[in-house]
């Protein structure tokens, strides 16, 4: 269970990682304490490992800097839920083992408790007492989450061939 | 089955006779660009456990982003890549002295019509007006093509945007660009491959044509893909490193969204703070002070738009409370320029002309701004924060409308001045 940071539609990656962080080899630690910096700059320290970003529609538009995504992770986000994802963003989550949920998220409000259930295909959300359904993610996809993330994935498939 | 120019190039690529929309394929990409974020991707290859690449004949870099370095951190991460490719012998490996990665994409011959390009920067959609299928993806994705080869890709819905229709003087593929976003908005296209068509395509120069496939990023797309012409012929003509076969859509394809628009009614357009489907014509921005003007990028720094603001700034000069820099989008359209006389024009003007690449588009370094500036751009962004300080502002244009702008120091209407 986490707490669901709220924001609107329209994410850009300029605001979740800042263009001038880009081209710098920053550690994990480092990009976490950038997350959200020019939409949010509190974001990181309300944190607890495990909370989620839910927001609005095409989430993560922009850029293919996949320290937007990597940034969240970094900061012990567990799942990004919005109505829509920019389709590099969502690419960038799931191959960092960051799952990219897609529902409509109008009644999660800011402060929600809610949880995620990837293989039912389930978002509760216990301070309301609902749940809201997702199509389950294609095989592949969960191949990639499970492992961690795509690189981690190809390593052992590359293993698996030797 | 009926396919799109899409389905084709990722059946051609995966090996299969043809594919369905929403079907997973693992396609082998005929090139994998990056650039200077190939210094991190080396990183993250060398931590899958492979020596040597799949393909060195098949990866392309180009150094564009931060060039030449601004800081030692920077100057590390050109040096790293420099290493990376002498110890994997890449064969394609365009320096500093080159130019804009989706400019010298075109102009070394990679853009190739039928191609499946996938590259490590948003707007790699670019070279979709070569007739080639060419999608943005991460950094982690690219590691892992250079190691296996492939890469998973979703078969995309495609969008016909058919535009018909001269336009009208002082209106540019720009302004059509702008138009077309401010309708469908930021996610319009999202994850959808658009074909662009219609008479006012055809007419269209090449390079008007990659500020459409370059602005198509902006509307969501996977990819933004013209028709192969006599132009696309001519321009490959010297350029295209392999042989090619151009790719059409079947009859009947399936679409699952159309829009037709008429070029002939536009004006120019300007896409406010702090998103690029924030558009108005220009009137509502005339009499917006600017501090700044930004010509060039991957969106509008070719030859033909130097010339147009070249035109305009013929003789004039560039308003003393502004200051204009212009960044031809490589090396070969600085020279043709030179040539031309341009460069001349601009800096007698009092224009700074800098060296070809991103310069201030993404903040980095080469002319970012101060809090309260603000900036008439012929980028593809304008988000905030985007070129420096967040509590700057970025407004979006033609080259026509920069040049306007920077004489009277206030957005203006390119038409006044033609």
């Amino acid at each position: 269970m986490g707490i669901a940071h709220k924001y609107g539609d329209d994410v850009n990656t300029d605001v979740i990682y800042p263009g001038r962080y880009t081209y710098k080899q920053l550690s994990p630690e480092e990009m976490a304490q950038h997350a959200m910096e020019d939409l949010d700059p509190d974001f990181v320290k309300k944190l607890k490992p495990g909370d989620y970003v839910v927001a609005g529609k095409n989430f993560g538009m922009g850029s293919s800097r996949e320290q937007a995504a990597a940034c969240m992770k970094y900061a012990g986000i567990k799942a990004i839920i919005a109505k829509s994802f920019a389709r590099i963003y969502y690419r960038n989550a799931i191959n960092f083992g960051l799952p990219a949920i897609t529902i409509d998220t109008d009644s999660i409000d800011d402060g929600d408790e809610i949880e995620v259930d990837l293989e039912k295909g389930v978002v509760i959300n216990h301070t309301k007492g609902e749940e809201y359904r997702f199509p389950p993610f294609p095989e592949n996809v969960i191949k990639i989450i499970e492992a961690g993330g795509l690189i981690e994935y190809v390593k052992k498939d590359i293993g698996k061939q030797e | 089955m009926s396919q799109t120019i899409a389905q084709k190039i990722l059946a051609r690529a995966s090996g299969l006779k043809e594919v369905e929309v929403g079907q997973i394929v693992t396609p082998e990409p005929d090139w994998v660009m990056s650039h200077d974020n190939a210094a991190a991707i080396s990183k993250t290859f060398k931590k899958i456990g492979v020596e040597k690449v799949w393909d060195p004949e098949k990866i392309v870099i180009i150094l564009d982003h931060v060039v030449p370095a601004s800081t030692p951190e920077y100057a590390q991460n050109h040096l790293d890549i420099k290493r990376f490719v002498e110890e994997q012998g890449i064969k394609y490996f365009h320096g500093m002295n080159a130019g804009i990665c989706h400019q010298v994409m075109a102009e070394r011959g990679h853009d190739l019509p039928g191609s499946l390009i996938l590259g490590s920067d948003s707007h790699t959609p670019t070279a979709g007006a070569y007739n080639a299928f060419a999608a943005g993806i991460g950094r982690s994705e690219v590691a892992s093509i250079w190691a296996t080869g492939h890469l998973w890709l979703r078969v995309p819905e495609s969008f016909e945007i058919m535009v018909n229709g001269k336009m009208p003087k002082g209106v540019y593929a720009k302004d059509l660009a702008l138009h077309i976003i401010g309708d469908i908005r930021a996610d319009g296209a999202n994850y959808m491959s658009v074909e662009f068509r219609g008479e006012t395509i055809s007419e269209m120069t090449m390079a008007s044509r990659m500020v459409l496939t370059n602005l198509a990023a902006e509307m969501g797309a996977k990819a933004g893909i013209m028709d192969y012409d006599e132009k696309t012929e001519q321009f490959l003509k010297g350029r295209a490193l392999k042989p090619y076969t151009p790719v059409k859509p079947d009859e009947g394809a399936e679409y699952q969204k159309r829009k037709e628009y008429d070029a002939s009614d536009l004006v120019p357009k300007i896409a406010f703070p702090h998103t690029v489907d924030n558009v108005h014509d220009i009137e509502k921005a005339e009499e917006i002070d600017v501090d700044q003007v930004f010509l060039g990028t991957c969106t509008n720094g070719r030859l033909e738009d130097l010339r147009v603001a070249a035109s305009i700034l013929k003789g004039k000069k560039v308003n003393p409370k502004v200051r204009m820099l212009v960044f031809p989008a490589s090396w070969e359209v600085y020279m043709d320029a030179l040539k031309e006389g341009l460069l001349e024009t601009f800096i007698r003007a009092g224009a700074m002309v800098m060296n070809p690449g991103c310069g201030p588009c993404l903040g980095a370094h080469e002319g970012v701004l101060a809090p309260g500036e603000r900036c008439l751009s012929t980028a593809n962004r304008n988000f905030k924060g985007r070129m420096g300080s967040k509590e700057a502002e970025i407004y979006l244009g033609s080259p026509a409308t920069a040049a306007a702008t920077a004489i009277k120091g206030k957005i203006s209407d390119p038409r006044e001045v033609l």
